[in-house]
């Protein structure tokens, strides 16, 4: 098996092979966080620059343990606190970044293709954490690792991907993810929020919570962004919560060993109520752990193969 | 430089090793004075099958099998920033603390003495043992580092290019070691630059 992607931008770019190969990779990563050190030497003396134009907790912590479990020398920038709001273009902070030969460079971005164009001048590796309303490929890759670790394989199941498809990167990765690995995914939302040109990448799209959720066996419910509260989306947050947020009532519509997942950070009593959130159900907390084996996988992935990209993507 | 093998020759074949498993498994409770607090932590993949065998035969001799483990050693080798192609990474399986262990690493060939030392590196991150031992099916030589076993199966007579296999029923051969002649090396088609005539008629 072959690992060759100099870059992880998207979903689309991987083969069933792939993902397979990389959640293979994280699973080994898991024995780490039960020794005593839990740091391996792999990858001493490289350099990993977190860019994150968008505020973000979750993932760059994430990435940023993943790095240090890996010996990397990790370095967070962010974007408020650099010279993009001086006024700086990414071509030039691109090029900035590359005269100081990272090896891998993480970016989270709020306008889609960024860390593609990042790619194609930074020099190094690239690592979308997030781009507009595109992709989050590492978000779909720990979901996949999470549902492959309960059931034991992907193919042929029922997933449910419920909430504001529209807004969500999230959505788009599991969506294309799920679809290679062989998964049966349904889109759920209200109709604001659901687009119709969905259908083209083969999902099956419902407004109707309970024909999503009969015989899934895979619920993944996506944040209520907050911005949107106030927006037309939707005429208020209870509104949205009782014909979309997932409480322990409407979870019964599931089979009964279906998982409950979600990207965080939750909206508990709006998208999830706090009984599924903490319920027996629920990887959200499994989904975490996963996301730092998933990111250490790829950076010893993507260092391991060698050559490393100069300016051409 | 001695010519080398030109067909494949086997050094050991399943009898002498199935004595040489037993003479191992001998030597190391001899010199342990026993099973207690010892482990057996066998390198993957070739280690691995040759640690449990080890561990089933010491099982035989002394009545109680010692601890067993295996340890995957591809995020402690020193090779990985040259570009491995494509490391491909098992799971490392020690389901107990080191601290306070005596630890007998096993692996099938010693050769070069990296993997021990990538090995040596990887137990300590499991604890401290108090002794660390070193069993080997052959030691073929070549060494670049300063690392010997303290068991060794059988010393073979190699070139460097050759290549020794050691052969288990797990891998569904027969049990024997095998001394390989080089693999004919190949460059890539994409690396050879193309025959000069043609180079001159490209540049018209």
């Amino acid at each position: 098996m072959k690992f060759n992607h100099r870059h992880v931008l998207s979903m689309e770019q991987f083969s069933a092979a792939d993902i397979h190969a990389v959640l293979d990779t994280a699973e080994n990563f898991l024995e780490l966080n039960s020794r005593e050190i839990k740091k391996v030497p792999t990858l001493r003396g490289r350099a990993v620059i977190n860019f994150f134009f968008e505020p973000s907790t979750r993932t760059r912590t994430s990435f940023e343990i993943a790095g240090k479990r890996l010996s990397a020398d990790m370095l967070n920038l962010s974007g408020s606190s650099s010279s993009v709001v001086k006024g700086e273009s990414l071509v030039d902070t691109a090029l900035t970044l590359r005269s100081m030969n990272p090896d891998i460079v993480v970016v989270r971005h709020s306008h889609a293709g960024a860390p593609h164009l990042m790619a194609r001048h930074v020099g190094a590796h690239v690592i979308n954490a997030g781009d507009g309303q595109h992709q989050h490929p590492t978000q779909g890759l720990l979901d996949l690792m999470t549902v492959r670790q309960r059931f034991g394989q992907i193919e042929g199941l029922k997933v449910a991907i419920v909430g504001d498809i529209l807004h969500s990167r999230v959505a788009r990765s599991d969506l294309i993810g799920f679809q290679k690995c062989g998964a049966e995914v349904w889109l759920c939302g209200p109709p604001t929020l659901l687009p119709p040109e969905f259908a083209r990448f083969g999902a099956r799209m419902t407004y109707n919570l309970e024909e999503a959720l009969t015989g899934a066996h895979v619920i993944i419910l996506l944040r209520v962004q907050a911005e949107r509260m106030n927006s037309a989306f939707f005429p208020t947050a209870r509104e949205y919560s009782q014909r979309y947020g997932l409480n322990s009532e409407k979870l019964k519509w599931a089979r009964k060993d279906a998982v409950v997942m979600h990207p965080g950070p939750m909206n508990r009593g709006v998208e999830i109520d706090p009984s599924v959130a903490d319920g027996a159900h629920s990887l959200i907390l499994r989904q975490v752990e996963n996301g730092v084996s998933v990111r250490a996988a790829l950076m010893m992935m993507l260092l391991g193969g060698g050559d490393r990209p100069r300016g051409d993507a | 430089m001695s010519a080398g093998v030109r067909e494949p020759v086997q050094v050991m074949n399943r009898r002498d090793f199935g004595r040489a498993l037993d003479r191992l498994a001998h030597e190391i409770v001899e010199r342990n004075q026993g099973v207690e607090n010892l482990a057996l932590i066998g390198i993957r993949t070739g280690g691995a099958f040759l640690a449990e065998r080890l561990q089933k035969q010491i099982g035989k001799i002394e009545g109680v099998k010692p601890l067993l483990g295996i340890i995957d050693i591809t995020l402690y080798r020193d090779d990985f920033a040259n570009g491995l192609s494509n490391p491909v990474m098992g799971p490392t399986e020690i389901d107990f603390s080191l601290a306070g262990k005596k630890v007998v690493l096993v692996d099938d060939v010693l050769f070069t003495g990296r993997t021990v030392r990538a090995a040596m590196d990887a137990l300590m991150d499991h604890g401290r043992p108090t002794r660390v031992q070193l069993v080997v099916m052959c030691d073929r030589g070549h060494r670049e580092l300063p690392i010997q076993p303290d068991y060794t199966g059988i010393v073979a007579q190699t070139t460097r290019s050759e290549n020794v296999k050691v052969r288990m029923k797990e891998l569904g051969e027969e049990d024997g070691v095998w001394i390989e002649p080089p693999r004919p090396r190949t460059l890539p088609v994409a690396v050879l630059p193309p025959p000069a005539k043609e180079r001159s008629k490209r540049k018209k």
